[in-house]
């Protein structure tokens, strides 16, 4: 099926299922669409009809619309077929909490209790449909920008902190959720995934996993050989790109020249492009990709086609690299309105509930601030800990010179 | 299992063939390691008995042999990863710099990578471009790594077999050119700590300190000299992370003069370090400044001029004279 994902800030209706619009995809902005036409337009990629890789393209995924509005779609419909109202609340309620807890992390960097913070903001919906697909013995590769799918996992949000606030440099047993440690450089974690899931399949097990990465991690050999890997020993595997059009201030168009999701073709897998900003089709799509890899048919790569809406850390300046028109655009796309718009026109909340979820998102907020700012520094000696599982005969030998060191300012009485 | 004369390489075979047997964890990787049994057949056979599960043929792509290793550990297994040439290994050293060295203390020692990263290394082969460095002091300068190289065969078996067992990622740098050296193996004997330097020749008047490749050279160097009545120590590092200080101490305290020898660019590399920590150790012990003899500041030479690079007999008993003039 094809539905054309509408992007002007006054979003059309929707056709429905029938809206394809041949080789039409449409942009978030002028500037993004002049860019196209000036960067793809002098080589296209030779493919009739190929959308360009900034524009979502007819062959987008989506089952929910902007406007909230559910359209049908055969092929990912039975992955959701069975969704309760209350699932749905409940993936409302994850958005919106994940939300809240971002922009508190946001602020907490603001005043200066955090080193720096990457926001979620925009992308709740890629987040919580892939996070919520999973299941409990499912293994997750996190990038740096996870925070709704570690709230999938039930890693305790204040535990992504420790390493922004500067007293781990991951501080979670990855095994208690089968959620790995955060990776800051681009990519290294989609072998790691692979390499994973070779294991799932040599266990005989038929759990799977997922490797999350972004658009400008498409770029790197790492996304690339984990691609061949994974392909070739047919590993459980989903790799989940979310495409938020921007890697700091590098657009998508200076990836790749060809939509992303098409990369999959030329290593032998499917990939399919959902609506990042669609909770439910993110989390249909994923279901689909996750039950390939555990009947033992190997890697999908699932484009989430979103945005992120913040700077892309709060060391980053958006302004100086994009017009506020274009976020303006996808903002009439917000994940979580749309839902909240489909759950309203279907009966499927009341105002009690939003009510509610709102208490519970002020308390969230308030105890992400208590727990940050009672954060205890850690222990001097914590930097000769864990540095190896056998010991390391240089290590012992520092800690000790340390030790001394550290021994002698109590000998003048320091402190006093 | 009797003591048993074998190849160098042979006796890594027969490590790598003892892991698979005892540890169904235990997965040997790399590029071409499978039917063909690797380009100098250190994997050979290996294939053939513990099938394409355990010994698995990759892709020619190095970040992507030791990124999934990394997966793969975190799964449980137990992987010996084989790095075809020493020059090869640089796709994958952000793998092993920025993830496989910093993954346990990260996750606050909740996980553990043992993985093991074979790299045959050193020249004296005649070989072509990248086929014959020595990036053993880039790997040891990375905390969380560890970092050995065997010099006879009886080591190599049983160093293989500590690296596999370590639950911390080991470079195992074997010495290509010692590859076809014959040594005794015995494998039921209990070996000393995979860490412990050892002494290869007793002597009095000065300790040549070398690794992998060079103990040979050392050994022939210090037989040379005792034709010349001098009695030289050599002393077999094994482990370049972490380096056995307390047996370089004890020898050189003995000796009074140290010579550190080995194949790498001596500028910033394992011999600079020795000789700073054993002239802090033993500043009032020592008779002579600590001497190194190694590669140069350059890329490694054409295979023609290698012997001009490398460091040899002559090279070595010139550092001696030079120490023993002081």
């Amino acid at each position: 099926m094809t539905v054309e994902s509408t992007a002007a800030r006054k979003p059309r209706r929707s056709a429905g299922t029938t809206a394809a619009k041949s080789g039409a995809s449409t942009t978030g902005t002028k500037s993004a669409a002049s860019k196209r036409t000036s960067a793809a337009g002098k080589k296209s990629p030779g493919v009739p009809g190929a959308p360009g890789a900034s524009g979502p393209g007819p062959e987008l995924v989506q089952l929910l619309t902007p406007e909230g509005e559910r359209v049908k779609d055969a092929t990912y419909d039975p992955y959701v077929a069975d969704i309760t109202p209350e699932e749905l609340r409940g993936l409302y309620r994850d958005m919106v909490l994940t939300r809240r807890f971002d922009a508190e992390a946001t602020s907490l960097q603001r005043q200066g209790e955090l080193g720096l913070w990457a926001s979620l903001l925009g992308q709740e919906a890629a987040q919580i449909g892939s996070g919520r697909a999973t299941r409990e013995d499912d293994y997750v590769f996190p990038t740096y920008r996870e925070h709704g799918v570690a709230w999938c996992r039930g890693v305790d949000p204040t535990n992504l902190l420790g390493m922004f606030r500067g007293v781990n440099n991951g501080g979670w047993d990855p095994n208690s959720n089968n959620f790995h440690l955060y990776t800051i450089v681009i990519g290294s974690q989609t072998l790691h995934a692979t390499g994973y899931a070779m294991g799932v399949a040599k266990d005989g097990a038929d759990s799977a996993v997922i490797a999350y990465f972004g658009d400008g991690a498409s770029s790197q050999g790492d996304v690339a050989e984990s691609f061949t890997f994974s392909a070739v020993y047919n590993a459980p595997v989903v790799f989940f790109c979310q495409n938020n059009q921007w890697a700091i201030s590098e657009p998508t168009e200076k990836q790749t020249r060809v939509p992303l999701y098409q990369r999959a073709q030329g290593y032998g897998f499917p990939g399919v492009r959902v609506d990042g900003n669609d909770v439910i089709a993110c989390l249909a799509v994923t279901k689909w990709a996750l039950e390939r890899a555990r009947r033992g048919e190997g890697p999908t790569l699932v484009e989430a086609y979103t945005y992120r809406m913040g700077a892309h850390t709060t060391s980053d300046d958006p302004t100086k690299y994009r017009a506020d028109e274009e976020r303006e655009s996808w903002e009439a796309k917000d994940p979580i309105l749309r839902l909240r718009a489909y759950l309203e026109a279907s009966n499927h909340a009341d105002e009690g509930f939003f009510a509610e979820l709102e208490a519970e998102s002020e308390a969230l907020g308030k105890r992400v601030r208590e727990v940050v700012r009672a954060m205890p520094d850690p222990d001097h000696f914590a930097i000769f800990e864990n540095v190896y599982a056998d010991g390391h005969a240089l290590v012992d030998e520092e800690r000790a010179q340390f030790a001394a060191y550290q021994a002698s300012f109590a000998d003048e009485g320091e402190g006093k | 299992m009797a003591a048993e004369k074998m190849a160098l390489a042979k006796a890594i075979n027969e490590s790598l063939r003892t892991a698979l047997d005892t540890d169904p964890k235990v997965l040997i990787m790399g590029e071409d390691v499978g039917k063909l049994g690797g380009v100098f057949r250190v994997t050979d056979g290996l294939q053939k008995d513990f099938g394409e599960d355990r010994v698995i043929d990759t892709p020619l792509a190095e970040s992507g042999i030791v990124g999934t290793a990394i997966g793969l550990a975190l799964r449980g297994y137990r992987p010996v990863v084989e790095i075809q040439f020493d020059g090869f290994v640089f796709p994958a050293y952000d793998q092993i710099v920025t993830q496989l060295a910093k993954m346990h203390a990260r996750a606050l020692g909740k996980i553990k990578l043992p993985v093991v990263i074979r790299i045959p290394y050193g020249g004296g082969i005649g070989a072509v471009e990248h086929h014959s460095e020595s990036p053993e002091a880039l790997f040891a300068h990375v905390a969380g790594l560890k970092v050995v190289s065997p010099s006879n065969a009886s080591d190599a078996y049983w160093m293989m077999q500590q690296a596999i067992q370590s639950d911390d990622p080991v470079i195992f740098f074997e010495p290509k050119r010692r590859y076809w050296d014959k040594g005794e193996v015995t494998t039921d004997a209990i070996p000393g700590p995979l860490h412990k330097a050892v002494v290869a020749r007793a002597g009095s008047d000065l300790t040549l300190a070398a690794y992998g490749p060079m103990v040979k050279v050392c050994l022939e160097a210090a037989a040379a000299a005792q034709e010349e009545g001098k009695s030289i120590e050599v002393l077999d590092l094994r482990s370049m992370s972490p380096i056995d200080f307390d047996s370089v101490q004890a020898s050189v305290e003995k000796t009074r003069r140290l010579v550190v020898v080995h194949e790498a660019p001596v500028f910033l590399g394992t011999g600079a370090e020795i000789a700073a920590r054993i002239t802090e150790r033993c500043f009032y012990h020592l008779e002579a400044p600590v001497l190194r003899v190694g590669g140069y500041h350059a890329p490694y030479p054409p295979a023609r001029l290698e012997e001009e690079y490398l460091p040899g007999l002559d090279r070595v008993l010139d550092a001696v004279d030079r120490s023993l003039a002081y």
